[in-house]
């Protein structure tokens, strides 16, 4: 541990570059699978356990294209769509009719979607590990020593317009204000009649094709496979936790955050703690915030 | 009127149950052998499964075209019944019971993977019913003391740590001295990888060679930037890695995002990930390991050697014209140890059985077959296949035939 730290500090402080690099590209992706959770968890107070594997199915489709010739960057609007439609046959056939129940019955219900979507997928691709080539030039600094693949900047880029497209679809919109008010109060935003029904459905479809675009990003730079969403899940669980639902700076912050702790754990503390580091962060923010309330708690006393 | 039909319908439910009560199948049903097994056909583990499935086929249809399995002077004919275990370990436990207490199987050819091996070996172990399994490869598979259990492929350990040998070879053959090389890998967290990690311990101390990285992966890792940014910094000679298809699939990727140049590289399941296909750049120069080739001289009758295995199995299944992966041949290999024990044993006794199969010593096209104490094959080595510039694969028998430090141009 001494001397990887003595490596990244000492001799070789170039790493630091890579690494910071890698992290935001890394928390690009997460942000974008994130916020679509906090979305839903926010407004519908479903705590989808299937997120990942619409990533994943999102991936699939561009693997798809791929494999028809088209560049996945070029048929990402096509992607959204088909990811937004499957998102409002979901709601219509499972979703829907957990919204009032208790958080077991939404939890079993979108996990048994999150098992369903992954044997499909595994029907339908096989259970290989699967790429997608993006043919993108890839960048090098420093005596070749720092790489940075073209696509992940045009990821990066891609998350970015989407979140402030999100952001300005929220707060301009009527149907965002909609959505705004459901998450505030569902009751008295049907008194003012506002059809809750439709907003929780087009939340739903809305987050399904936000992950369908991060899939579409992570086919280009990860791999895929049927049974690989709960890796997406797993880390957007944590940071909409960490991050509070509808704060969209917060789940962007959080998402960096992430992808840097994973990287420095991975170098300073090994491989097998990259994983372990994100979920460190996450229990260091729940105590935290148990900390944080008692005080808020004692002042209401 | 009523009466008649009751007794038809209860002559019809006395036939149902006695034909429920006998077992469905008998191990030897008037001149056929019957073999059980329980394979992964759908489920994250079903690709494997079918080319499993395939040479178990085949090679019971070439045996049985070639006079059968020959027992007390009369020829028998072989046949596996199977059932799915949706590559869920519990299921296959569960079907091996229902092959041997329901069916009445007294043999049993092996499931795919480690995995599922380990699920099943203890319930075949407890009827005292002989398998013999040609896809579970970890070491721990091994130490449990079965004694009806056979494996006919190289395990776990001597999947890279044999490449260490060709590279020290070399090295030694006017390179540099081995013990300046410097190796940084990583393996997979889990049983197999850590199998393999354990058998590159073992030779690189023989050689005094270092390990400056030594990282092991999480299961669910899709990154091991961290590992290969550690990577260029330090600057190995060697880069091993092992995770299944999915650890080549991402080591190979990011390989050639990160432009690494280590003088040689070795990366299990490379072929099975097809990274010759989706990175030709970065796979340039890769050394994979398999158990078997399609070179290798040994000989026998029922299937000649293995390129007559190769054409031979193409004719039949013309889908594998790609070329056969090494775990048909092995599920083949694993029924002719089948015969030969049935033929030594001369009876159907599986206690008999049991004892010829522990005496095992043949020569087949998959490599030649001794097994030990322990029930594995202590006679074949693993081989290398050193992916070329063009994408083809090179088979390695010494040093000499490697490209070594490979050349790669990003």
């Amino acid at each position: 541990m001494l001397d990887n730290l003595q490596l990244l500090f000492v001799y070789a402080p170039v790493m630091n570059v890579q690494m910071l690099l890698d992290g935001i590209f890394i928390g690009a992706v997460f942000a974008l699978a994130a916020y679509g959770l906090a979305l839903v968890w926010g407004v519908m107070n479903v705590k989808n356990l299937a997120q990942g594997d619409f990533v994943i199915m999102g991936g699939y489709i561009a693997f798809t294209a791929h494999n028809l010739g088209i560049h996945p960057i070029f048929a990402l609007p096509f992607i959204a769509i088909v990811m937004f439609l499957y998102g409002l046959v979901v709601y219509q056939l499972v979703i829907k009719r957990v919204i009032d129940n208790d958080m077991f019955v939404s939890l079993l219900a979108t996990f048994g979607l999150s098992l369903f979507m992954q044997q499909v997928m595994n029907l339908i691709y096989g259970p290989e590990v699967q790429t997608v080539d993006s043919h993108m030039y890839i960048m090098t600094m420093f005596d070749d020593f720092v790489t940075v693949p073209t696509v992940k900047i045009v990821s990066l880029a891609l998350a970015a317009v989407f979140a402030t497209a999100i952001v300005i679809f929220m707060t301009r919109s009527r149907m965002g204000q909609a959505i705004r008010a459901t998450a505030q109060d569902a009751r008295a935003a049907r008194v003012l009649g506002i059809d809750t029904n439709k907003v929780y459905m087009f939340t739903f479809a809305l987050n399904s094709a936000i992950c369908g675009i991060a899939g579409v990003l992570v086919s280009m730079i990860w791999v895929l496979q049927p049974f690989y969403g709960i890796v997406y899940s797993l880390r957007t669980f944590a940071i909409v936790t960490a991050a509070g639902l509808g704060n969209l700076p917060g789940v962007i912050t959080m998402s960096f955050i992430l992808g840097w702790v994973e990287q420095y754990a991975g170098i300073i503390a090994g491989a097998e703690w990259q994983i372990a580091a994100a979920v460190f962060v996450l229990i260091g923010v729940l105590s935290w915030r148990q900390v944080q309330m008692r005080r808020q708690r004692q002042v209401v006393r | 009127m009523y009466k008649k039909y009751s007794i038809a319908a209860g002559a019809a439910l006395a036939v149902g149950l006695a034909g429920m009560v006998a077992p469905a199948v008998a191990k030897v049903e008037g001149d056929t052998i019957v073999i059980g097994s329980s394979l992964s056909l759908t489920g994250k583990y079903s690709t494997n499964g079918f080319h499993t499935q395939k040479g178990y086929d085949f090679a019971v249809k070439r045996i049985n075209d070639t006079g059968g399995v020959k027992v007390g002077g009369k020829s028998y004919k072989l046949k596996v019944v199977y059932y799915d275990d949706e590559s869920t370990p519990s299921r296959a436990s569960q079907l091996t019971e229902r092959l041997v207490k329901q069916d009445g199987v007294d043999y049993m050819l092996g499931p795919y993977s480690t995995t599922m091996t380990k699920a099943v070996a203890p319930v075949t172990e407890k009827y005292k019913v002989p398998m013999v399994e040609a896809e579970g490869a970890s070491r721990s598979l091994f130490t449990q003391g079965y004694k009806y259990m056979f494996a006919v492929l190289s395990t776990s350990e001597y999947y890279l740590a044999p490449v260490l040998d060709l590279i020290a070879q070399r090295a030694k053959a006017g390179w540099k001295s081995p013990s300046d090389l410097r190796i940084g890998m990583a393996f997979e967290n889990d049983g197999f990888s850590l199998d393999v990690r354990a058998g590159v311990l073992d030779v690189a101390k023989k050689y005094g060679m270092k390990i400056v990285i030594d990282d092991k992966l999480p299961a669910d890792l899709s990154d091991m930037s961290a590992t290969l940014t550690k990577f260029k910094a330090l600057k190995p000679d060697i880069l091993l890695v092992s995770g299944h298809s999915k650890g080549a699939a991402t080591a190979a990727r990011q390989i050639e995002e990160m432009k690494i140049n280590a003088s040689a590289i070795s990366i299990t399941h490379c072929e099975a990930a097809k990274v010759h296909v989706k990175f030709p750049k970065s796979a340039n120069g890769i050394l994979c390991p398999t158990q078997w080739l399609t070179n290798l001289p040994n000989s026998e009758p029922i299937f000649g050697d293995a390129q007559k295995y190769d054409a031979d199995f193409k004719k039949a299944y013309p889908e594998y014209n790609t070329g056969i992966p090494y775990q048909t041949a092995q599920a083949s290999a694993a029924v002719l140890v089948f015969k030969d024990a049935f033929e030594r044993a001369n009876s159907f006794d599986r206690d008999k059985v049991r004892d010829a199969l522990s005496a095992t010593d043949m020569n087949t096209f998959y490599g030649p077959i001794k097994f030990s104490e322990a029930g594995n094959n202590i006679a074949k080595p693993m081989f290398y296949r050193q992916i070329q510039a063009d994408g083809s694969y090179k088979n390695i028998v010494s040093h000499e035939d490697m490209t070594l430090p490979r050349k790669v141009s990003y």
